[in-house]
């Protein structure tokens, strides 16, 4: 934890909990609460929709939610109303929970279309909510629920309410923010499915996210029922939430901690400047000037152009020193079988990319994978990668089945990859990618011996001057290389090399073959794709041959090639 | 929950298919944009009012007879829906922040609506809202059996024109692969500001139909939102016919629902039918 951090939070939540001792009036504090209270919306928001980029329209369901929770039980059970906001908490996080639980397994549902999704959602709750008897029609009213005197005045109660929620949220903004679920969450922002395939638990940290968020913002709405006192579905469950605070997080900045407590801050004293004048409509039109205005020129939000300007006029703090990881375990001996294939099948609409294929690739060898184009050499490693789900068959990696397991535990086992056309996580450097591989994959580091591991990877495949640069800052051969030492940050057992040497020139095609042979005598066992038949036979111990997804010969790399199966896969059966 | 009697469920019906004739006429140009262009456009529905509140302007103040409004408000908003794109692809949008962009101008447009109209209900009086048709046992009204007609002959008129003419089979082609077709000599950035344009255009005749109808409000705005989507996503992104047969379908499933139970059940019938399509529908929509 930053002290220095730690000290302003501590400093600035109590410098701001002694101002109703001030005696001001409680127009001041009614409208710092209002200010707190929008800072808790945007700030719960962008913990699952700004970090994971999964844009909810939902959350105005959440905060309803947790309104009608502390509205009900306040004022119709008469509950004390503290104890209701506990409940006004869990109910919306539940609620989360089982819509996460459905939506988030179906990788289509992302993007606008989880957007829409939550928005419908909003709807439906509100007319269940609107014909039952927890409204019933008329509303509820609190005005006979008694306000705890936490503070000397209502309005000083209702301030320090919000002003708690907004400290602890604020906190566990920043915490996620530096923590393995923050990384997890902006690597499923930029890539979901590499995010797993690095070992990212992709689902579970998505529902924790969202569990998190919908509860803050249903202790907001619990407070804020109180503080409106009447409570109808129609002023509760309308577009008017989940837009401002999709507004104020953009505004803000959605990729940083405190860019939301910036926008919704900003957009609250916006509206209320123009709102004390009887110019309500300009300043409803300004507010959407300034969305569109934000949105097309500065698409990093407020604080996110502040940083930008900060960073390049500071002092870079320094690269973290390159440690070399400790040698790969060898469990067991060279020879024996590592990984085995078996049966596996997997079609696309109809086209049969592998049909009941068996291969097994044995410790410490190269094995080559190659075969024409279309034959199935990809489809391969993204079945034993867990990108894809075999139709049938078993994939057998140390004794253990990961077939059935979820695609995040091949990297936990041991396994790497590299993609054929790079996928980097696109908003984060060089550096940051190859040290998420080590947080996620079978190795488990903490950030900081993940990122000193990585520092030396860079400097094995050639990229620590690049480390602070952008993926799209490189050039193809630098994205390889990038992609490779990403694969080897995670320290795998077997790694996966699609195609690394594609696209490289004849000098670059030499240092990446010394490199792979460096791999394998680290520790690694290697299955090697590639179509450069120089650098396969050059590096690869034995030979697996696919043609229309079928192994159609195997063995000593030489014999392979003369194997008549195999040339006439790739040149044809001669006319006799 | 009591059975209605059978007159009044065929009334029901009736109107629902009638409003369902609405919900496809307003999804019509959102879906084609969404659909071909890859643009979320929110403000269709601002623009819609926008032009409902225009022909209510130009009929009670110069008696324009309120269909022959669209021959202002359609070019006019055709250009628009031009100018429109053109920002969005000068700054390259992408479909999400179209989406985000565009709820900045339904504001701009609500609050412009407010400002020169006032936040009070209107409702324009034209001679069409007296005539009714008596069928049998049941009332047919003029104004909502005109737009369902526009509707039906808008939507086969896209369809046709995507479907044989060249210009179409060009838009559809850079719906498919803007890269490619502009490759094959395509003139894909004219094609999207033609396409951006009818998009716009086909919410002002929406407008126009509204106007006819229906009561107006600037707050209104964001209660069709919900429903047209439905209908835009069950009906398949881009395809011109398929936002009004699912429009027409949500528009009857909430007739009936309303006869049946009570009329404030009625948005559970398309949001639900929305997140139904979005969970269970296979591969992409």
């Amino acid at each position: 934890m930053n002290k220095r951090v730690l000290t302003i939070f501590v400093v600035s939540g109590a410098a701001l909990a002694v101002l109703p001792l001030l005696k001001l009036p409680a127009f001041y504090e009614s409208f710092l609460y209002l200010v707190f209270h929008w800072v808790v919306l945007a700030t719960s928001w962008n913990i699952l929709s700004g970090y994971s980029g999964y844009f909810s329209f939902g959350h105005g369901a959440f905060f309803g939610l947790g309104m009608y929770t502390t509205a009900v039980l306040a004022g119709k059970f008469n509950w004390p109303f503290l104890y209701t906001l506990p409940m006004a908490a869990l109910v919306p996080a539940l609620f989360g929970v089982g819509l996460g639980a459905v939506v988030f397994r179906l990788r289509r549902l992302r993007g606008e279309l989880f957007g829409l999704l939550t928005l419908a959602v909003t709807f439906v709750i509100a007319t269940i909510i609107l014909n039952t008897p927890i409204d019933g029609g008329p509303g509820v009213y609190l005005s006979a629920v008694p306000i705890p005197a936490i503070g000397p005045s209502p309005s000083a109660t209702f301030y320090l309410l919000a002003l708690a929620m907004m400290m602890l949220v604020l906190w566990v903004a920043y915490y996620i923010y530096n923590a393995r679920l923050g990384s997890g969450l902006f690597a499923i922002h930029d890539d979901e499915d590499v995010a797993e395939v690095q070992g990212v638990p992709t689902y579970r940290f998505k529902l924790q996210a969202l569990a998190i968020s919908s509860a803050f913002a249903g202790v907001a709405g619990g407070v804020h029922a109180l503080f409106v006192s009447y409570v109808t579905a129609g002023e509760v469950f309308n577009i008017v939430v989940p837009l401002y605070v999709v507004l104020m997080s953009v505004l803000g900045g959605s990729r940083h901690w405190l860019g939301p407590a910036v926008g919704a801050t900003a957009i609250t004293a916006l509206s209320y400047a123009f709102t004390a004048g009887d110019s309500a409509v300009v300043g409803r039109a300004a507010i959407g000037l300034i969305l569109i205005v934000v949105i097309l020129f500065m698409p990093d939000g407020i604080l996110g152009q502040l940083i930008k300007r900060f960073k390049s006029r500071r002092a870079l703090p320094p690269l973290p020193t390159p440690v070399a990881p400790a040698v790969i375990s060898a469990q067991g001996s060279s020879g024996e079988v590592l990984l085995t294939i078996d049966n596996v099948s997997k079609s696309f609409s109809g086209v049969k990319a592998l049909q009941n294929v068996s291969m097994e690739a044995r410790r410490g060898e190269i094995l080559g994978l190659v075969g024409p184009n279309g034959s199935g050499k990809s489809t391969m490693v993204n079945v034993i990668s867990g990108l894809y789900k075999p139709e049938a068959g078993r994939i057998l990696f140390q004794g253990e089945d990961l077939v059935p397991l979820p695609s995040y535990r091949a990297a936990h086992a041991g396994i790497a990859r590299t993609y054929q056309i790079p996928r980097p996580f696109a908003s984060l450097s060089v550096l940051e990618n190859t040290t998420l591989a080590g947080m996620f994959g079978g190795t488990q580091l903490s950030r900081a011996d993940a990122a000193a591991q990585a520092m030396y990877w860079l400097e094995f495949v050639g990229l620590a001057d690049r480390a602070r640069a952008l993926p799209t800052e490189l050039n193809l051969h630098q994205r390889k290389f990038l992609e490779l030492s990403r694969a080897l940050a995670s320290s795998p057992r077997l790694v996966l090399l699609d195609e690394v040497l594609a696209g490289l020139t004849p000098s670059e095609i030499n240092n990446a073959v010394t490199l792979v042979r460096e791999i394998r005598r680290r520790g690694s066992t290697i299955i090697f794709i590639e179509h450069n038949m120089r650098a396969v036979l050059e590096l690869c111990d034995r030979l697996i041959v696919l043609n229309h997804g079928q192994v159609i010969a195997s063995g000593m790399p030489r014999e392979v090639m003369n194997d008549p199966a195999v040339v006439s896969a790739y040149l044809g059966t001669p006319h006799g | 929950m009591q059975f209605p009697s059978l007159e009044l469920l065929g009334q029901s019906l009736l109107s629902g298919l009638f409003i369902g004739g609405l919900y496809g006429l307003l999804g019509l140009g959102l879906s084609l944009s969404w659909g071909m262009l890859r643009q979320i456009n929110l403000a269709h529905f601002a623009l819609s009012f926008l032009g409902a509140y225009l022909t209510y302007q130009l009929s009670s103040s110069f008696g324009v007879d309120p269909l022959i409004t669209l021959v202002i408000v359609a070019p006019g908003f055709f250009v628009f829906g031009m100018a429109m794109h053109w920002v969005f692809a000068r700054f390259k949008v992408t479909p999400f922040n179209s989406l985000l962009v565009t709820f900045g101008l339904t504001v701009i447009i609500e609050s412009f609506i407010q400002w020169v109209w006032t936040a009070d209900y209107r409702k324009l009086e034209s001679h069409y809202a007296d005539i009714k048709f008596k069928v049998g046992a049941m009332y047919i009204p003029l104004p909502e059996l005109l737009t369902l007609l526009i509707s039906v002959g808008l939507a086969l008129v896209t369809w046709a024109v995507l479907r044989y003419t060249p210009i179409g089979k060009a838009m559809r082609a850079m719906a498919e692969n803007p890269k490619m077709a502009a490759a094959f000599g395509v003139n894909e950035p004219m094609l999207a500001l033609l396409l951006s344009g009818a998009a716009s255009a086909f919410a002002g005749v929406a407008g126009a139909c509204l106007a006819l109808s229906f009561t107006l409000a600037p707050s209104q705005i964001y209660a069709w939102i919900g429903v047209v989507f439905s209908a835009v996503m069950i009906g398949g992104l881009g395809n011109p016919i398929g936002p009004l047969v699912a429009g027409i379908v949500i528009g009857m499933s909430e007739a009936a629902t309303m006869a049946v139970t009570a009329p404030a059940w009625a948005p559970l019938v398309s949001f639900t039918l929305l997140i139904a399509v979005l969970i269970l529908r296979p591969g992409k929509i």
